[in-house]
């Protein structure tokens, strides 16, 4: 290579440039030759990465078919009798009723702590979003405690109630009172990019307030509503703890019974298909609806914030209605569980091992944030960098299918496929692998945002800087995405110390966790030895929540 | 995989490229990109927006791999049928369009990004900063600085590694327009000292003519002309380039017997056959006191020069520069004479494109 010898000083300082034909050619330009064409190709790293993430995900799938086709007689006596079809009418009106309440109680939130003068809005809003890291099987705990019979409020008032907290409306109230933050999170963005000037438009055409709102305010929110009220739908399909501690016979609760009492393994595999198949249809429904209403999206183009809304006279109910759902879903579980601990450390309950429990749980939901970060990053580099490459699409599809398969369905097709795979049976590896597919999603969703704002020219510099493919990923894509990264582990660590049907059926022998802990004492009414590992959990839980928070905020 | 070809040629060219194209989807990008850039040359590529320039950049660099082609860079081949060297192998530098600078980086650790595994990496890359004028910025963090301030990381970086070739794709159109000469300045005074071959992409003829050694101008994924600038304003090689680069009235005309009549004359055309474009810039008309009859339509007053649109006899509009000295007035009747003759060439344009066509504006 032939260097200028302009010896004009500048870059080209003496002593540095003997013995050195430029750096390029030492480091090898003519050494090696990546194959032809490498350049449009995403690297066969990334795309073995994600194929892996992609062939376990086929597991369950590929296990529950095989479970059913094996016995198909069988499976078909479980399916076709007439309480598989009240089982599937009654989960779908649950899962229907959940959601409409969770909605009834988000969207008046949403409207209400951040478009109107709503005194100490700010903190509300905070505070709204809180229950999230109740899970519902605690939540169950507490209102079974509090108002089931022998509980709390018949202490109290000295004799029996005239309702039962069991059943279908017991865990209706409870399901949805602890996953009303799932829809409130994804309307509130769309209440603060409403168009004030929509309204005033329409005002303006003569219309009331409520027109208004049922013909302007609500289309714009629609998509925020559908895509919220589908991550509370499928949990309410998906929920195990909730609806059987209310002794709701859901399809869960079923499921679980069989499998678990009866031993009946092509039963509850073949209702377990079913409940895919339900949760499944779920998600198609709201794609196509999604679909159709495509335009529908909010654009915030340039408007001025609004003037929050004066709510006069109306500001004293509407204070008693989002205070009244935080005193269920927030001041009454922490008032419940605080009098169990109380009562029970008085009473002499039995705290060793609570700190194995913790120890255990927090192994897992670290382990399954990693693995799911890990798992994550090659799938949403594929969508975000090599969208046309022809696995792309199917990768991405296999990768999502754990948001819509309950959990216990992954751990039974995981039971079914760890029969087959020796080892791996009542192994962590298996758990942490449930854990992965049900709560991947969430970790390529963050992932993949990030990874959307590095700019490819930052790619190709470094490229052009003379790193490799490899190199370039370390000192540039991950540290730039690394907020999204974390944030996506931070959300599955979270999902998973919560997680309880998985972890009930596919824990290994000594694996002790804190759900698990809660789910057998409440289950069995011993309230006060379920408080402090519920309690625990809420602690811990809270983390993660923090480190999202901060995460958010720095943005 | 393929040995790369090792023999050196004499008269080894910094780059060497024939037939390069490169698809997307089954459209050419660049469908035929043949260059040869001499070594210690600033060639700037000139041409519209969605010519192929930036793709051309790109496969220089080896970002995009070619569909077919050969490449060849300091008479190493880089890129044929049989090889493909990835980027980080080329020794080429390059600064993009939007600097490209790693925002979790300092001034520092951005050109030392690329100076892995030197030896004295702080002091190369002080140097780099140095020869740009950033030693006292070296500790920033990218977003702290100008956009000129930027732009000059950006260019540090790319030449710490000292790479044989130095690609620049638009430097300057990220910069206000006053910062534009300056910087424009500073960068090839840069380039000239550390002797290095420099491509630069840009759709701003100015730009190019200003600073170019050589300007290639590019059209639809080829590359049309390679000339020093005043020859491809002089003497442009076809209509397009003509338009293009620089002010030109081109007026529509038909060649018989190897000549062309003009409002102005009667010219020889001897290589066109029968539809020509006379190309006459406008600077090289004058007013005086004989020539072609013309009417002042309005006048663009710029201060150190002044245009005259003016409607010929035939009713063709034309461009006059004059100096900014003399006074015309819409309606004024003057005598337009040509300063120097003009370039006639075969019009290779296709007919939607003739703007206007002979005799179109009625009197």
């Amino acid at each position: 290579m032939v260097r200028p010898d302009h010896g004009r000083g500048g870059l080209g300082a003496t002593e540095s440039r003997d013995g050195m034909s430029t750096l390029a050619t030492a480091r090898g330009m003519t050494r090696r030759v990546g194959s032809v064409r490498s350049a449009n190709r995403p690297p066969i790293a990334l795309v073995s990465g994600a194929i892996v993430v992609a062939l376990i995900a086929l597991v369950p799938p590929i296990y529950l078919v095989a479970r059913v086709s094996d016995a198909p007689a069988a499976a078909a006596a479980a399916i076709f009798t007439r309480s598989t079809l009240d089982l599937t009418v009654r989960t779908a009106v649950f899962a229907a009723a959940v959601t409409t309440i969770a909605t009834a109680i988000a969207l008046p939130i949403a409207w209400l702590t951040e478009r109107t003068d709503l005194p100490g809005r700010r903190i509300l809003a905070i505070l709204a979003a809180a229950p999230l890291a109740v899970p519902t099987y605690v939540g169950a705990m507490v209102a079974i405690s509090a108002f089931g019979p022998g509980g709390l409020l018949e202490d109290l008032v000295g004799r029996d109630l005239p309702f039962s907290i069991y059943g279908f409306w017991g865990a209706t109230a409870v399901v949805a009172l602890f996953t009303y933050p799932y829809v409130l999170l994804t309307v509130r963005p769309a209440v603060l990019s409403l168009d004030p000037r929509l309204e005033d438009a329409s005002r303006g055409f003569g219309y009331g307030r409520w027109t208004t709102f049922r013909k302007v305010i609500l289309p714009q929110l629609r998509p925020a509503l559908s895509s919220g009220g589908l991550i509370v739908a499928l949990y309410a399909l998906a929920d195990f703890g909730a609806p059987a501690l209310m002794r709701f016979d859901s399809f869960t609760r079923v499921i679980f019974i069989r499998y678990e009492s009866t031993f009946d393994r092509t039963g509850a595999a073949a209702l377990a298909s079913l409940l895919a198949l339900l949760a499944l249809a779920l998600v198609s429904l709201e794609v196509w609806t999604r679909g159709r209403r495509r335009y529908d999206a909010v654009r915030a183009n340039g408007f001025s914030e609004a003037p929050p809304i004066r709510l006069g006279a109306w500001r004293w109910p509407a204070l008693a209605f989002v205070t009244g759902v935080l005193a269920f879903a927030l001041a009454l579980p922490a008032t419940v569980l605080g009098y169990w601990l109380i009562r029970g450390l008085a009473a002499g309950e039995a705290v060793n091992g609570i700190w194995d429990a913790a120890r255990d749980t927090l192994l897992g939901a670290g382990l399954a944030a990693a693995a799911a970060a890990l798992a994550a990053f090659p799938v949403a580099m594929l969508a975000v960098r090599h969208p046309r490459f022809p696995l792309t699409r199917p990768i991405e599809v296999l990768a999502y299918s754990g948001y819509a398969l309950p959990g216990l369905v992954v751990a039974l097709a995981l039971v079914f496929a760890g029969i087959n795979l020796g080892p791996l049976y009542q192994s962590l590896t298996m758990l942490i692998i449930a854990y992965l597919l049900l709560f991947l999603p969430l970790a390529i969703g963050a992932t993949r945002v990030s990874l959307l704002q590095v700019r490819p020219s930052l790619e190709d510099a470094a490229r052009g800087l003379g790193r490799s493919r490899w190199s370039v990923l370390g000192t540039v894509t991950a540290p730039l995405a690394s907020r999204g990264i974390l944030a996506g582990a931070a959300l599955v660590f979270l999902t998973t110390i919560k997680e309880l049907p998985a972890t009930l059926i596919l824990a290994p022998i000594g694996f002790d966790s804190l759900a698990v802990r809660v789910w057998s004492a409440s289950s069995e009414a011993f309230f006060a030895k379920a408080a402090l590992p519920a309690l625990m959990l809420l602690a811990l839980s809270s983390v993660p929540l923090a480190v999202l928070e901060i995460a958010g905020r720095r943005r | 995989m393929t040995e790369v070809t090792q023999t050196a040629r004499a008269d080894t060219s910094a780059l060497r490229a024939r037939g390069l194209r490169a698809s997307f989807d089954d459209t050419d990008a660049v469908s035929d990109l043949t260059l040869d850039v001499r070594p210690h040359e600033l060639l700037a590529i000139l041409g519209p927006s969605g010519c192929g320039k930036t793709t051309s950049l790109r496969l220089i660099a080896g970002f995009e791999a070619p569909t077919a082609g050969s490449l060849e860079l300091g008479g190493k081949t880089v890129a044929d049928a049989g090889c493909f060297v990835p980027p980080e192998r080329r020794g080429v530098g390059m600064v993009f369009q939007d600097y490209a600078l790693f925002p979790h980086m300092t001034v520092r650790e951005n050109v030392e990004y690329g100076l892995r595994g030197a030896h004295r990496k702080r002091e190369l890359a002080m140097d780099a900063l140095a020869t740009t004028g950033l030693t006292a910025l070296c500790d920033r963090r990218v977003h702290e600085l100008s956009g000129g301030e930027q732009q000059r990381v950006a260019l540090a970086r790319a030449l710490a590694p000292r790479p044989t070739l130095l690609l620049l794709d638009e430097p300057f159109s990220n910069l206000d327009l006053g910062l534009r000469a300056q910087v424009r300045e500073e960068l090839r005074d840069i380039i000239r000292e550390t002797g290095i071959t420099a491509i630069l992409v840009t759709h701003d003829q100015e730009e190019a003519l200003s600073i170019a050694d050589r300007v290639a101008f590019m059209a639809r994924g080829r590359i049309v002309q390679v000339a020093t600038p005043e020859e491809i304003y002089l003497r442009p090689a076809t209509v397009d380039v003509a338009e293009f680069i620089g002010d030109a009235n081109i007026l529509d005309a038909t060649a018989s017997d190897g000549r062309v009549a003009t409002p102005f004359g009667t010219f020889a055309a001897p290589d066109v056959a029968a539809q020509a474009a006379v190309i006459i810039r406008p600077e090289d008309l004058a007013v005086g006191s004989s020539g072609a009859l013309a009417t002042v339509v309005d006048r663009e007053y710029y201060g150190h020069d002044q245009v005259l649109r003016v409607r010929l006899d035939d009713g063709t509009i034309a461009r006059v520069r004059l100096g900014s000295r003399e006074r015309f007035a819409a309606g004024d009747e003057i005598s337009l004479s040509l300063v120097e003759a003009p370039l006639i060439l075969a019009d290779d344009r296709p007919d939607t494109r003739r703007l206007r066509p002979p005799h179109a504006e009625a009197r």
